[in-house]
């Protein structure tokens, strides 16, 4: 299916919770509400004509500033359209749903997304750092993190 | 080697120095610790198969477990997690135990040097290094190189303490 008609289908039922659309480029995407991330998931998945039965990647962003961003690209094998989708969160206000409900695979790209940038996925069953130590300070692909000068007594600098 | 044997009764004895005999038998069976952490495992694995063979140096028995192994060859970025582990396995190992830095990242954090957030600037930090060897990665040849470096400083070493020198050790 073209990703205007997808991008349709999505406006009609969700109507406000889609805040922008980005189809003219070589990966469109959509901008949504956080609120509504897991219903239009959801309907992503179960609707036949959709069917996006695979997350291909979930990512967090720290763009600059307070900005970050949880983004998520989904495929589908049976109609091979696919399809970008992208959460507008704060430093201050870095809470995201989760989407291990929908999608298992989401389960450890949302745990990398909380290591490294720091997004916490509310509802994830599992919510442990997956590539630092557990005991490690701050998330590192910050853009305002400050490496520590020593970590456990081993001299880090 | 000839010096240290003498041959007596017609060569059916030889007598030499305890020294020089454990000494041999500790530079000829290496066993190394399994220990890839990188792209230097690969160069380490190369250096097992049969082109450059490791046997030739009786070290192709790589241990999973510290508790058999006299060599830790660290193969490639020690990360922060990583790192204490390795002090953790190294202590495992028995005495006498050698340990051969392989590789840039192993040897000073190489590419990881400035910005790497998560590596370990050097092993020598967490456990004393016999031998470095540079490299990113080091050829199967370089490893072996080393390993005969360490062959070398395994036979200056005096093989039995006195007491009062293992108390001065300890």
């Amino acid at each position: 299916m073209e990703v205007a008609r997808i991008v349709e289908l999505l406006k009609e039922r969700f109507g406000e919770a889609l805040v922008e659309e980005h189809l003219e480029v070589v990966d469109p995407w959509i901008e949504v509400r956080r609120e509504a991330l897991v219903e239009i998931c959801r309907f992503l998945r179960d609707d036949p004509r959709l069917e996006f039965n695979q997350l291909m990647c979930l990512s967090g962003v720290h763009v600059k500033d307070d900005l970050l961003w949880s983004v998520c690209h989904v495929f589908s094998y049976t109609h091979r359209h696919r399809l970008g989708l992208k959460v507008v969160l704060g430093t201050g206000d870095n809470h995201c749903p989760t989407l291990t409900g929908i999608w298992p695979a989401a389960d450890w790209h949302e745990r990398e997304s909380y290591d490294l940038v720091g997004i916490v996925y509310d509802g994830h069953p599992d919510p442990r750092r997956i590539l630092c130590p557990e005991d490690w300070v701050g998330h590192p692909l910050r853009k305002d993190y400050v490496t520590p000068s020593t970590y456990n007594g081993m001299p880090l600098d | 080697m000839d010096q240290a044997i003498e041959s007596r009764e017609g060569g059916n004895i030889l007598t030499t120095s305890a020294d020089w005999l454990v000494n041999e038998v500790r530079a000829r069976s290496l066993w190394p610790l399994t220990f890839g952490l990188a792209c230097c495992a690969i160069e380490m694995m190369a250096t097992g198969a049969g082109r450059f063979d490791i046997a030739r140096f009786g070290s192709e028995v790589f241990r999973p477990t510290p508790r058999q192994a006299d060599l830790m060859i660290v193969a490639g970025t020690v990360t922060m997690k990583m790192a204490s582990r390795l002090k953790l396995l190294f202590e495992q190992m028995p005495e006498p135990k050698y340990v051969i830095s392989m590789g840039s990242c192993a040897n000073c954090g190489g590419p990881y040097w400035k910005y790497g957030y998560h590596v370990l600037k050097g092993v020598d930090r967490v456990v004393p290094v016999d031998v470095y060897i540079p490299g990113c990665p080091p050829r199967p040849e370089a490893l072996l190189e080393g390993m005969d470096v360490l062959r070398d400083i395994i036979r200056t070493k005096k093989a039995q303490l006195s007491l009062k020198e293992r108390r001065a050790q300890a």
